[in-house]
């Protein structure tokens, strides 16, 4: 068995001394900031890229794998106890989870979610494990209109699943993508789009232009509302299940798991989206869906599956096709371009160590989770304590030494409060910066496999419908786009964003 | 502004459209080449043109369906932020690591209306020990503890 081979391959390299330390500081700093409201994993690992130049891209990505599902545990948590989502894809476990915890039963509702969790993870790792070298062997096979018209498909995939205004996100979008070319152009060297600025030669920095979104921007949208939070954190009492808690579990976990493996494969899925869709189905299905915001633990059982299970499949694009699914996965390429691999359909081939590696230590950062976190709750809550006026000058010295200590270069730094100013303009108009990272990734890609599709057609722009897999890309594209447009599919969409 | 009736779309719709004006002007001199041999003006221009048909329709949206205004801006933190940043920027040059770290982590406590004199210097003080053990002596970043103007190298 050549998969057995390959997970051999991979536990070997996860399970070296330094990949299990940084998997465990990735998934214990994960937990962290999945517990602590207002810092998610976008901005931490923002802060954390800097960091990892230094180290093997194995240990590298091992550590920023394990903080993104990490955030996924830790929000639940706090999300249950205290009815204080601490990420955006627990707040809807927030809803019976709390309501459990409420009626004392918060050491159950703890429980379904680590176990849940830990099911849906290892099943994702063994779906990672079995479809992503076939869909890289495929993608091996793809010419340049072929993955133009993938990046479109995901581009505009990422839209019309996230919330809020279609347009505004399309021109986020594009706007991501023009920041994206500035600096040299690949083929004549060409200084362009650099503003007169010559700093600017290379580009806009990424780690500047994440961290002054994600993490200064954020800050001052935080500093709008400083009104105390009162903490009243549920008692945990038995995190044991009984055997009918547990019979009630097993459907949603299998339902969640399945739908989260899906979700999270598609561009612009991930954690968030997977677990209200979650939600939505576990309500729809149940035979008493009143039980549903008053502490039905199929509740928390469905999302909780879920989100952890399209955390670890959004990895599949990314490892595969070297295209992000969503902004955390613009980050893992972004640090692995840094480190000097080119993210695409060779990395499983040219790098096993690497792709394997990541893979087995995905659970093992899972089962590390279970056995982190059930014990550690008391500390989680206490941490919540933790005033944000006192640590958001933390987060402030952090991006500012990480920005800096990239290049040593403190036209870095000014960036950084540029896009900070900009993020916080941006999210008061309520155009969300995630697409905006995710074309300012993509940008260069896009560009040259446009370019070089039109070299191989001589100019002719037929050649991205005469051929069949890049057609049916871009139609997909086409149907995704008219769907959300449309005014009927356009209501529910916001009806299922609202609850 | 009668015929305002969404001033966040209407917003972002010039925002938009002015950053596109901005990016297609900034493409000026580059060569276009043809659709065969893009040269390095194509991309941008079309783009340009995407962001400004975008940054229309969403001013249109705007004028035509009601919707709320932005709430109030924070001045205090956007201000104090952006400044104790650049801050960082500025000092760390000329004097050193500590110096830019202390006076930016300690005007970033200004933004806060929590702020409180003595809290603020301890988390000055507490950061400065931190960033200091984990930065320098932890990672082995290669930053001048103090700079030039302050007797450092």
């Amino acid at each position: 068995m050549e998969l057995l081979d390959n997970l051999a391959l991979g536990f070997s390299v996860a399970l070296s001394l330094q990949n299990i330390l940084y998997c465990f500081v990735g998934v214990l700093l994960g937990t962290l900031i999945g517990v602590l409201p207002g810092l998610g994993p976008i901005a931490t690992i923002a802060m954390l890229l800097p960091i990892t130049f230094g180290l093997p891209p194995v240990s590298a990505l091992i550590m920023l794998a394990g903080i993104y599902y990490g955030a996924q545990y830790g929000g639940s948590t706090t999300a249950i106890l205290i009815n204080l989502p601490g990420e955006s894809s627990s707040v809807v476990t927030a809803i019976d989870g709390h309501q459990m915890a409420r009626q004392g039963r918060a050491g159950a509702a703890l429980a379904t979610a680590a176990l849940g969790s830990f099911f849906a993870g290892t099943v994702a790792t063994f779906l990672l494990a079995l479809f992503a070298p076939p869909l890289a062997d495929l993608a091996l096979k793809f010419g340049p209109p072929e993955y133009f018209a993938l990046m479109v498909l995901g581009l505009v995939a990422s839209v019309t699943l996230a919330s809020g205004s279609v347009v505004k996100a399309l021109a986020m979008i594009v706007l991501g993508l023009l920041l994206g070319l500035s600096g040299q152009d690949i083929y004549t060297g060409v200084p362009r789009l650099t503003f007169e600025v010559d700093e600017l030669a290379d580009g806009f920095d990424f780690v500047a232009l994440a961290m002054g979104m994600f993490g200064i921007g954020e800050i001052i949208r935080n500093l709008e509302d400083e009104s105390q939070r009162s903490l009243v954190a549920a008692k945990v009492k038995s995190l044991m299940l009984t055997k009918d808690e547990f019979k009630q579990i097993i459907a949603p976990v299998l339902r969640g798991t399945i739908l989260g493996s899906f979700l999270g494969i598609l561009p612009g899925g991930g954690a968030m989206l997977s677990s209200f869709a979650a939600y939505s189905i576990e309500k729809k299905v149940s035979r008493t869906p009143m039980r549903f915001g008053r502490g039905a633990i199929e509740g928390v059982a469905g999302p909780e599956s879920a989100n952890n299970a399209g955390a670890q499949t959004s990895f599949i694009p990314m490892l595969t096709l070297g295209i992000p699914s969503n902004p955390v996965m613009a980050l893992m390429i972004g640090a692995l371009i840094i480190q000097g691999i080119t993210p695409g359909p060779n990395v499983v081939t040219d790098k096993p160590d690497l792709f394997w590696g990541v893979i087995a230590s995905m659970w093992i950062g899972n089962f590390m989770l279970v056995l982190l976190n059930l014990p550690l709750i008391g500390l989680w809550v206490r941490l919540l304590t933790v005033p944000y006026h006192v640590m958001y000058p933390a987060i402030i010295a952090f991006c500012c030494i990480g920005v800096y200590s990239v290049n040593n270069n403190t036209f870095d730094v000014y960036t950084m409060a540029l896009f900070g100013v900009l993020g916080y303009a941006l999210v008061k108009l309520d155009c969300e910066p995630a697409p905006l990272l995710l074309g300012f990734v993509i940008g260069p890609m896009l560009e040259e496999y446009l370019r070089r599709a039109m070299l191989i057609s001589r100019g002719d722009p037929m050649v991205f419908i005469t051929r069949p897999i890049s057609a049916t890309l871009l139609l997909l594209a086409a149907v995704a786009l008219v769907m959300v447009l449309l005014p009927a599919v356009r209501k529910t969409r916001e009806e299922a964003f609202k609850e | 502004m009668g015929f305002v009736r969404n001033p966040k779309d209407v917003i972002s719709g010039l925002l938009f459209i002015a950053l596109a004006v901005l990016f297609a002007w900034q493409s000026r001199e580059l060569t276009i080449g043809t659709a065969m041999r893009m040269g390095p003006g194509y991309f941008p221009l079309l783009l340009s043109g995407l962001l400004g048909l975008f940054g229309l329709i969403v001013l249109v949206n705007g004028l035509r369906t009601p919707g709320e205004a932005p709430s109030g801006i924070v001045w205090r933190a956007l201000i104090l932020l952006t400044l104790s940043t650049l801050l960082f920027g500025f000092a760390m040059k000329p004097l050193g690591f500590l110096p830019a770290l202390g006076a930016s982590v300690f005007l970033s406590t200004l933004a806060s209306r929590k702020f409180h004199l003595m809290t603020a210097l301890i988390i000055t003080a507490v950061m400065c020990v931190f960033c200091w053990a984990v930065f320098i002596l932890g990672l082995g970043l290669p930053l001048p503890l103090l700079g030039p103007w302050l007797g450092g190298y």
